[in-house]
């Protein structure tokens, strides 16, 4: 289809970046770092996405959501390569987009550092309440709703939430 | 099968036996958020078992694809370790285990994260990554099931017990492993034994539960010698494709 030639690249993105993330409805493919690369090849567009954890779900539910969205916009030919190097890491989540899950009830992820020495039996440090700003919060669970979520619940609001796990 | 699909399989296998074992928890776990959790922690595991197979595939002259080497290979074939088949157990046991293969594992994809191989290293990444997780939660739990009620200490002194004689395993290499570590592509396992060991004594000591003293420890999972535990698992993860061979929903 030789009228794919036409599309940019940043109009592309600007696409993507409206396909929302299922299980964070709040983020886009594009916000959330699955989206790395798109590029505008002889007749075709190739989307290079990257899973946020191994055994993540929602991964083929978001390929669907991409390839619909790019052929919504008129693109005839979709191909989305998985790459896995580098890994995903939660350090790509911007400023702004970290502000829209702590909008949204979900405490933003942390500061990554996979070379620091695993800590057991220790209590983490502790999780702001996005709702409440409070620091009196207790770690419930390190696994949550998705694979990319904790539970917490803040002792000041009393109110359950999720945080953002820093992988 | 070529020395790299051969030890890409072992990686793979322990994660996809020990993946479904955990599932079995699934609906069943003494609490909701550790229902959440194991299911989790297995669905990782199986996800990481998916990019290894995958990764296998392509370098098996066979043809096979992951869905093939996981749905119709038989227990003689599978190269998982002993001690991730053997079955769930009560709570402790499941925890014992955990804690026992995910130190493993961090302490191996740690190491793996610097192999030859660019695929194997990315993968490697994540499992780090994920594994570090992984042991937190299981060793949380290795001191609050040893340091909890009397009856929670001796289930975990039993379960630790039991499962230390299937840990030997782990850290023995043979040819298959040292061509691949010749070629920069794998880890020496032997090499893993002396982290895994700081790690878990130092649980275990802080958990008040005592080191068994093993005089001798079961192997032959890397060679297609397995437990009778593996087939019924086998049996029933493989159900769908063995009855209906190709069937996609």
């Amino acid at each position: 289809m030789s009228h794919d030639v036409s599309f940019t690249k940043d109009e592309l993105m600007a696409v993507l970046d409206e396909v929302k993330d299922p299980e964070v409805p709040v983020l886009s493919v594009v916000e959330l770092g699955v989206v790395r690369d798109v590029e505008v090849l002889d007749g075709s567009v190739r989307v290079t996405v990257t899973p946020t954890y191994s055994g993540c779900p929602a991964m083929a539910a978001i390929e669907h959501d991409i390839d619909e969205a790019l052929r919504a916009h008129g693109v005839a030919n979709v191909e989305i390569r998985t790459s896995y190097v580098p890994a995903w890491t939660t350090d790509w989540i911007p400023a702004a987009a970290r502000e829209k899950l702590r909008r949204y009830g979900i405490a933003p992820p942390g500061p990554v550092d996979p070379e620091a020495p695993v800590q057991i039996g220790r209590r983490r440090a502790a999780v702001r309440c996005p709702f409440c700003g409070s620091m009196h919060t207790q770690l419930r669970s390190e696994f949550g709703s998705t694979a990319c979520k904790a539970i917490h619940v803040c002792e000041d609001c009393r109110q359950p939430f999720e945080e953002f796990k820093a992988l | 099968m070529s020395d790299l699909s051969e030890y890409l399989l072992r990686l793979a296998d322990d994660r996809l036996v020990l993946g479904h074992r955990l599932s079995e928890w699934c609906g069943h776990a003494p609490i909701l958020e550790e229902d959440i959790a194991l299911a989790n922690i297995a669905l990782d595991l199986v996800g990481e078992a998916n990019l290894l197979l995958t990764l296998a595939a392509g370098s098996d002259a066979s043809g096979r694809d992951a869905d093939a080497l996981a749905y119709t290979r038989d227990a003689i074939d599978y190269r998982n370790c002993l001690l991730v088949e053997l079955p769930k157990g009560d709570f402790a046991v499941t925890i014992a285990r955990q804690f026992f293969f995910s130190s493993y594992a961090l302490a191996q994809s740690d190491a793996l994260r610097q192999s030859s191989n660019a695929e194997l290293s990315g993968i490697a990444v994540k499992m780090h990554k994920e594994s570090r997780y992984h042991v937190r939660h299981s060793g949380d739990w290795m001191l609050r099931l040893g340091l909890g009620t009397d009856e929670s200490h001796a289930r975990l002194q039993a379960a630790v017990d039991e499962l230390w004689r299937y840990t030997g395993e782990l850290f023995l290499p043979d040819e298959v492993e040292q061509r691949v570590v010749a070629a920069k592509t794998g880890v020496d396992s032997s090499t893993l034994e002396a982290p895994w060991r700081a790690q878990v004594l130092d649980v275990l000591e802080q958990a008040s539960i005592t080191t068994p003293e093993v005089v001798w420890m079961q192997r032959g999972g890397r060679t297609g010698r397995h437990t009778e535990h593996l087939g019924h698992l086998l049996a029933e993860m493989q159900v769908l494709q063995r009855q209906h061979p190709g069937a996609t929903w």
